[in-house]
């Protein structure tokens, strides 16, 4: 079994807010991240995938698809984006470092045929990511 | 569905690897450069990787306000700019970086419960890491 990781960046804007909450509440809990209007990270993404190396081909996967299902599923969708306006499943869940892990996840998963999801590194800032490798 | 988060700290400390348990040739042939008797310094970089259920009402494993609150509390503010040999956590042991990771792990897990410590790695120089699990 060989882990490859390609990285990849992208450039959103998001806030933190649960509508079942009060206005104090969401205040409390989220902070500055609860400004209606936004703010935005550089986030850096990693996705490790896992499998067999090809004996023909050598390769785990080949990387051409990989990065093409990854700009297709992450990078065009949430690329210089709003994420709570622009990304469906940000319209109910909010846009956490946890929650976009999980949603990239649930996006990469279904497309990848050769190489089996290992996990998903999602950096917000050089000093705060979240790892998300399937686990319900 | 369980994540797991990691933050980054940093903070700077001198140290000096020296065993009692050893004699002063056998400390120098160990511990080399860092048995100098001055000590050094190092800026490191401390790791913390909690994990747990996202939390669907805030979509959190848990609230970074909580975690850096008791990481600034109850390490950096008794770590930064310390001599780690002067400090009680170091009475016994020598702080290397293997030892700095256990005793920072042991404060988390003593004192952080809003999630689940996962693990604990440091930075001692950009050419070093260590990591500890319990």
């Amino acid at each position: 079994m060989v882990y490859l990781t390609r990285k990849a960046e992208f450039s959103a804007s998001h806030y933190y807010h649960n509508p079942e909450f009060s206005a104090e509440e969401n205040r409390r809990i989220f902070g500055k991240c609860n400004n209606p209007n936004g703010h935005g990270h550089n986030y850096t993404l990693e996705v490790t995938v896992k499998g067999e190396v090809n004996p023909r081909s050598g390769f785990v996967v080949d990387l051409k698809q990989l990065k093409e299902v990854l700009h297709r599923e992450v990078l065009d969708a949430m690329d210089h984006r709003f994420l709570n306006k622009e990304v469906p499943e940000f319209f109910t869940r909010i846009p956490t470092t946890e929650n976009l892990a999980i949603v990239i996840w649930q996006r990469l998963a279904p497309k990848l045929k050769a190489a089996q999801l290992h996990r998903v590194r999602v950096y917000e800032t050089p000093d705060l990511f979240v790892d998300y490798y399937g686990e319900t | 569905m369980k994540a797991h988060l990691t933050r980054r700290y940093m903070f700077s400390a001198s140290h000096r690897l020296h065993s009692d348990a050893m004699s002063a040739e056998e400390n120098r042939t160990t511990y080399g450069k860092c048995n100098n008797p001055y000590g050094h310094g190092h800026n490191y970089a401390l790791e913390v990787t909690v994990s747990g259920p996202v939390d669907e009402q805030t979509g959190m494993v848990c609230n970074l306000v909580d975690l850096d609150g008791f990481v600034q509390r109850e390490i950096l503010e008794r770590f930064d700019q310390q001599n780690l040999n002067a400090l009680p956590d170091f009475a016994v042991s020598v702080p290397t970086t293997e030892n700095l990771c256990i005793v920072i792990y042991d404060i988390l897990q003593r004192g952080f419960r809003e999630a689940h410590l996962e693990k604990v790695r440091f930075e001692e120089t950009m050419m070093n890491a260590f990591e500890y699990a319990g």
